[in-house]
């Protein structure tokens, strides 16, 4: 047993680490850590300087541009990234339709999909979530019926994060009504420009504009944008939900909150010091990265365990990362909250809240916005609630 | 013990209850009022004043309607619940404590029927960004020249300035920054020369702005209470204003708690209403227990906020410590019940956890109260 990184994988961090601060501009990591509205040209220029790196899509088969690293390198790797406030390459590309598509995909749709995902030329968006249906996933409506050779498409989407920039969605859809549940779903793949797409947005409890409503009406999707067999998309979603769980615990972005909070801590005004002075602001502070320091131990155990796992099946053990990972995310925003006092109060312009890049800005600006945002991430990638059900049947057999 | 109200006191809270129903019935209401220049509706004001709301807490001598710490949590709690946008808490609360502690016959004279009225609103200019919630903190001066006074400073998120006539506002006539002696306080008109509102909205939906005060010239009349003596009623008005927001957070939490139980009863999935899982029925009584220890320490603030400063500031930070956590929990709980749903602006439950939020942050979090019941020893007496 050696909880040490070994000489190789500390000379790795050190590589990424330098690679991540000296390239990916500064403007753009300073709005990730402000958490600061970003706009999408934003995501698409970090991504591509990745992408030309060869590190956008690192977790993909090497065939499709993957790289051959262990569990503990490809760990490192994103504990940097979000520790260097890199934005993190587009999750619908990179960790949910590019992985399906690589590993169900014919080979058309590889060639044709899996570059263009990797670059960022086309934006993705997850087209899962219904009104009717959302931890009961299995449930949704949208339905596909078969003309030809094509599906039409009708239904609605919710929630889709970001779908206001996306060129393509990737949906599940009911192909077989027949059938039970989870038996007749597909998982299609939808131009955002073919007629009959609509996107409504919703503005969130922070004032921005992060999740839509897709509205499908007689969309018309080419077979040959199936992928894999019709009605196994419940698989897919499986494969791709147990891809999005790894790294969910987002343990680089709290250390980098953290680390944040120490900074600021130092040059916010309480009495005749400032907030650092305070002990006991500091021991709470301290309580959170305790928390924290536990749960990447836990992480690596996870990780060195994957090694003799089935990858296609979720492991339940990535729920507790969930839990405890989205808990302490949420811990960070409210030391923020608590730091900015009185002064978080103001909103800002009211431009801010629209996204505008360029709106004046102080950091108290945003530290009510992430506290309320963040609550999402107990909500989403299947709530706490539902993953202590999996912890409950499929770790303790209850 | 008596939790009773009086049969007045029962005819104010449903004279108010009915008015805020009907006024906001709907989240679209309280957006309409929001959106309206000043964040709130002038029509309602004038409605509140209509019902003797602007006037209740001034003595009836005075021109006022003779209500006590019980009406006012009565009115608080009604105008949480429905989540009224009007200035009630700037002007009324805070901007009429001072005036009705520290005011003297010919300054509340003069000023509290305009209040009572409607037509006067007043805005409380004390806190600064460097002060965080030290009421004793104010860099702001005010140098004495003949027949008045010259004020240099800086006031921030003062609520709902851009909504009033007349501000109230601390400068130091003495001392250092720091220094509890040594402040004073002045009714400025906001149209004075050299004073200058940047007004926002704030992340509740509400509006505050910071005031820059330079070179503001104010005659010897303007000066509101003791000169040099002014920290024991900021106190008095904050801890009154403590006790109005613990009123208005129950008035808030109870609603989102409503809320929260019908969705439970309403939201289908997995083919069963949710509010069927024992895990979230468990959670949606937490959020009961901690609405209850808040009730109860509202109570308490109503009743402690009258008596003598030793007694009256760790009670009133005790109630503060109770409102805050119990604000949190209700709030983040009452989101994660709803899903996707509770994250939206669109939900009425969104607004209302924002709200809870920033009551959370005013006039002292958490552990700025904590701190101030530590150092009075508790509430238990000696151990
Ligand atoms: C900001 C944000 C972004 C999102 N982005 C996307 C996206 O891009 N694409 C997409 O497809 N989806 C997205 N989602 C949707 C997300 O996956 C759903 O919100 C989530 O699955 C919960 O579903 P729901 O909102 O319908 O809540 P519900 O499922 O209705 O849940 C309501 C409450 O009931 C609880 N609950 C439900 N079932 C049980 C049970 N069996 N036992 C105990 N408790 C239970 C839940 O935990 C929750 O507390 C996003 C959501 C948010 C908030």
């Amino acid at each position: 047993m050696d909880l040490r990184f070994t000489p190789e994988e500390t000379a790795f961090r050190a590589e990424v680490r330098d690679f991540f601060r000296s390239e990916i501009p500064a403007d753009i990591r300073a709005k990730v850590s402000e958490g600061r509205a970003l706009a999408r040209e934003d995501y698409v220029t970090s991504q591509r300087i990745l992408n030309a790196k060869g590190w956008a899509v690192t977790q993909w088969p090497v065939a499709y541009g993957g790289q051959p690293w262990s569990p503990v390198q490809r760990y490192i790797f994103m504990e940097e990234l979000m520790q260097a406030a890199v934005p993190l390459p587009l999750q619908f590309n990179c960790f949910m339709v590019g992985p399906v598509i690589a590993a169900f995909g014919t080979e058309a749709q590889k060639r044709r999909f899996l570059p263009r995902i990797a670059n960022l030329d086309d934006w993705w968006c997850q087209g899962f979530s219904e009104p009717g249906a959302g931890s009961d996933l299995a449930s949704l409506k949208t339905r596909a019926v078969r003309e030809g050779d094509h599906y039409v498409v009708d239904g609605q989407k919710t929630w889709t994060t970001l779908g206001q920039y996306a060129d393509w969605i990737f949906c599940l859809v009911r192909t077989d009504p027949a059938a039970k549940k989870q038996a007749g779903i597909s998982f299609l793949l939808i131009d955002m420009k073919s007629p009959g797409v609509s996107v409504r947005p919703i503005i969130t409890i922070d004032g921005r504009h992060e999740v839509n409503e897709v509205f499908l009406d007689a969309v018309r999707v080419p077979v040959e944008n199936r992928v894999g067999e019709e009605n196994k998309g419940w698989d897919y979603a499986k494969f791709l939900l147990a891809n999005e769980r790894t790294g969910i615990a987002r343990i680089g972005l709290t250390k980098e909150r953290l680390q944040r909070i120490k900074r600021l801590a130092r040059e916010t005004p309480m009495g005749a010091g400032t907030m650092w002075d305070d002990a006991d602001f500091r021991a709470r502070v301290a309580g959170v990265e305790i928390e924290l320091k536990a749960l990447e131990i836990t992480q690596m155990r996870v990780v060195a365990a994957q090694a003799t796992r089935d990858a296609t099946k979720p492991d339940p053990a990535s729920s507790i990362l969930k839990i405890k990972g989205s808990e302490l995310q949420q811990a960070a925003t409210e030391l923020l909250l608590e730091l900015a006092g009185p002064n978080a109060l103001p909103a800002g312009g009211a431009d801010l809240l629209r996204n505008d890049p360029d709106a004046p800005f102080a950091w108290e600006d945003a530290a009510a916005p992430m506290y309320l945002n963040t609550r999402k991430v107990s909500i989403y990638g299947g709530s706490n609630e539902i993953q202590r059900n999996v912890i409950a049947k499929a770790i303790l057999d209850l | 013990m008596d939790f009773d109200l009086t049969s007045e006191q029962r005819l104010l809270k449903d004279s108010v209850a009915r008015w805020a129903a009907d006024t906001y019935a709907s989240l679209d209401r309280v957006e309409a009022s929001r959106s309206e220049p000043l964040g709130f509706s002038e029509a309602h004001w004038a409605e509140l004043a209509e019902l003797g709301l602007l006037g209740l807490p001034f003595s009836e001598a005075d021109g006022g309607f003779g209500g006590g710490p019980v009406e006012t949590m009565v009115v608080m709690e009604a105008l949480g619940r429905a989540l009224a946008p009007e200035p009630y808490l700037a002007s009324v609360i805070l901007g009429g404590a001072a005036l009705r502690l520290a005011g003297d016959a010919a300054q509340r004279a003069r000023l509290i029927p305009q209040l009572a009225g409607g037509s006067l609103r007043l805005a409380f200019a004390h806190g600064e960004r460097q002060a965080r919630y030290d009421l004793e903190d104010v860099a702001t001066t005010a140098r004495p020249e003949a027949g008045g006074y010259v004020l240099d400073g800086a006031k921030g998120v003062v609520l709902n300035a851009d909504a009033a006539g007349l501000l109230v506002v601390s400068a130091r006539t003495a001392g250092g920054r720091r220094e509890g002696a040594g402040i004073s306080l002045f009714l400025v008109p906001t149209d004075t020369p050299g004073l200058t509102l940047r007004p926002y909205p704030t992340q509740d939906g509400g509006r505050a702005a910071d005031v820059i005060l330079r070179g503001v010239r104010v005659p010897s009349e303007a000066l509101l209470g003791p000169a040099d003596g002014a920290l024991p009623i900021i106190e008095q008005v904050i801890d009154g204003a403590i006790a109005a927001v613990a009123a208005e957070a129950v008035g808030l939490m109870e609603a989102l708690q409503d809320l929260t139980v019908a969705y439970l009863k309403t939201r289908k999935q997995f083919g069963t209403a949710i509010g069927g899982f024992q895990a979230l029925q468990h959670r949606a009584v937490d959020m009961l227990v901690a609405l209850e220890q808040a009730r109860s320490m509202e109570l308490y603030a109503t009743m402690m906020v009258e008596a003598e400063a030793e007694a009256r500031g760790p009670a009133l930070s005790a109630a503060k410590v109770q409102i805050n956590r119990s604000a949190r929990f209700v709030g983040q709980q009452a989101v994660q019940l709803h899903g996707g749903i509770g994250m939206t602006q669109e939900y009425l439950g969104a607004h209302q956890f924002r709200r809870l939020t920033m009551i959370e942050i005013l006039f002292g979090d958490t552990a700025h109260h904590l701190r101030r019941v530590t150092r009075a020893g508790g509430l238990l007496g000696a151990a």
